[in-house]
């Protein structure tokens, strides 16, 4: 007996139900879960505030709090005038010695973070690779330590540092490496689990060890990812290392915590400024590198 | 005795994929393993050479049983039992020599072979290898800019850079064309007859096997079915092994390997 016209509309029709049931009873959950976090974080609250006349009033909260992040900003825009241009630049960026010593210091912690970061999660990402494993305890192992490693935030690495280390640049490098370790280590054991075993099998047969098979079964078939994905974390790095003086460990951050609790604005747009311009500029010449990189790879 | 095979077995789940198998071999010689797919040949290998472990049995080599090897010794032995695979298993981003030189793995430092300080003399001898199977010209160039006949003849150099005793190729013509499957069977023939090195070979063709074996095994379900000279392959024998019925036509199993005259394989390097 054929499946005929009659018979195969009934089903459609039953598939089709059953999609869209689906698909409301996931988009009512979605709702209810944005609605029951939003009431948590307070986004529905109605607050009090005083009118310019000296009333009070009751708006909601992020009607209310609005205009005083355009107050805010306002009070960082530092006055430049026309004729006065150079004077009113130099004023803006008055601390541009300390801030550039800090800059340079910076982009350095960001730069020897990544490398112990490299280092770390290149070494971890072998026995963290289900296919490469030399037993399921030690990929386990190793699973575990990547995890705690890039789950704990980076401040709080600092923090614990600064309390090992003292107030200085060292603290910053190992709390960025050691978050840096653990998420490169993932990446890059997720590059090692999608290879081609065939060159790891050849290498094993012909005696090789573990080692050699890690070396020259499995690195020659991940590296372009392994830049990628490494420049990629430079980037990141340098972005965190402006904050992570914030606790004392080097940096940038410090001088954007005194400028927030002293409130003084202008320096604070001059600092975000800077970090712009240096997170800008990174991330060009990363992506022109990163291109060059995965372009060598096709044609090669 | 040069290698004994006693009662050796591999079990997967329910699945018995080499089955008791047993025979010996007393001098050098060149041993094809045919039988249909799933017969269980490249499990065999795979025993042989440790890539996979057995459930049962023993390998002896010269009265050693290698099944019992472990750790540094039984990465002594891989690298005197080389291993020739069906899709090259090279590492296609680098280069000929490289590949060549990977052969020595097993016999140098750690250091060295990390950071691949090869000596002159290595070097040399990999590119007489090389020159040997005739691609010498072809040693700077990347492993996946060959073509797949050429790939092979790199893997047979990177297993004659271990200096085996036994060369254990898995269906190595089995993605190449007849003139390069010609030319690999050739070379792997000649370095049987020159260097008095064991070749065991699972081939997919009967012709392939008659045309260059000494000893065919033939298995079925994991067992040996057939284990005799080439002229013994008869057609019903082939069809014990092969499983087939009166429908069975040896042309199945046969490859235009012989399409190629006896003197074209001068053209080609020997
Ligand atoms: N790693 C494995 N896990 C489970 N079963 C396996 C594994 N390797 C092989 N087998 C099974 O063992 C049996 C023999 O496989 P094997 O690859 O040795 O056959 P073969 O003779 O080489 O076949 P082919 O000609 O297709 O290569 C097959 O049924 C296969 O499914
Ligand atoms: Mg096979």
């Amino acid at each position: 007996m054929a499946y005929s016209i009659d018979e195969f509309h009934t089903d459609y029709t039953r598939h089709r139900a059953r999609q869209l049931a689906t698909f409301w009873t996931v988009a009512v959950l979605l709702l209810a879960l944005t609605w029951a976090t939003g009431q948590l974080a307070g986004f529905f609250r109605v607050t009090q505030l005083t009118l310019a006349d000296g009333s009070r009033a009751e708006a909601w909260v992020l009607a209310a709090g609005l205009p005083r992040l355009g107050e805010y900003i306002e009070k960082t825009i530092p006055v430049l005038r026309v004729e006065s241009i150079g004077a009113d630049f130099a004023e803006w960026f008055w601390r541009w010695k300390t801030w550039a010593r800090l800059l340079l210091e910076t982009v350095l912690i960001g730069f020897l973070a990544t490398f112990f970061g490299v280092t770390g999660g290149l070494l971890l990402s072998f026995t963290a690779a289900r296919n490469l494993a030399p037993a399921r305890w030690i990929f386990w192992a190793t699973r575990r330590t990547l995890e705690i490693a890039r789950t704990v935030p980076e401040l709080v690495w600092a923090l614990i540092f600064v309390f090992c280390f003292g107030v200085g640049p060292l603290a910053g490098v190992l709390a960025i490496a050691m978050h840096s370790t653990g998420a490169l280590g993932k990446l890059y054991s997720e590059a090692n689990e999608n290879i081609d075993m065939r060159p790891v099998e050849g290498v094993k047969a012909a005696g090789g060890s573990w080692a050699d098979q890690m070396r020259w079964g499995v690195l020659p078939q991940v590296i372009p990812n392994v830049i990628s994905y490494t420049l990629l974390r430079f980037e990141i790095n340098v972005r965190s290392s402006s904050i992570i003086g914030y606790v004392g460990a080097g940096g940038l951050g410090q001088e954007l915590r005194t400028a927030i609790s002293l409130q003084e604005y202008t320096n604070l747009s001059a600092l975000f400024l800077i970090i712009f311009a240096t997170v800008m500029v990174i991330d060009w010449a990363s992506e022109k590198l990163r291109h060059r990189i995965i372009g060598l790879g096709k044609t090669a | 005795m040069l290698l004994e095979v006693r009662n050796v077995s591999r079990v997967f789940g329910a699945k018995t994929a080499v089955d008791r198998m047993s025979f010996t071999l007393d001098k050098p010689g060149f041993l094809g393993i045919i039988g249909r797919s799933g017969a269980g040949k490249s499990t065999f290998l795979r025993l042989v050479n440790r890539l996979t472990g057995a459930s049962g049995g023993e390998i002896r080599f010269r009265g050693k049983n290698v099944l019992a090897l472990r750790g540094a010794e039984m990465r002594a032995w891989q690298s005197q039992c080389a291993m020739i695979f069906q899709q090259f298993n090279l590492v296609p981003r680098m280069d000929v020599a490289s590949n060549v030189l990977h052969g020595l793995l097993n016999r140098r430092s750690t250091l060295a072979t990390m950071f691949s300080l090869w000596s002159d003399a290595d070097i040399h001898r990999a590119l007489e290898i090389l020159d040997r199977l005739g691609i010498a010209e072809q040693a700077a160039k990347r492993a996946e800019a060959l073509s797949g006949g050429q790939q092979q003849r790199v893997a047979i150099a990177r297993a004659l850079m271990q200096d085996p005793a036994i060369i254990l190729a898995d269906e190595p013509i089995a993605s190449l064309d007849p003139m390069n499957a010609q030319i690999v069977m050739d070379s792997l023939r000649r370095i049987h007859d020159e260097d008095g090195r064991t070749v065991i070979a699972n081939l997919h063709t009967l012709d392939t096997a008659r045309r260059y074996c000494d000893r065919v095994i033939g298995m079925r379900d994991g067992r040996i079915v057939f284990d005799g000279r080439p002229d013994q392959l008869s057609a019903a024998v082939a069809r014990e092994i092969y499983g087939a019925n009166e429908h069975f036509s040896e042309a199945a199993t046969s490859t235009s390997i012989d399409v190629l005259e006896p003197g074209d394989a001068e053209l080609l390097p020997a």
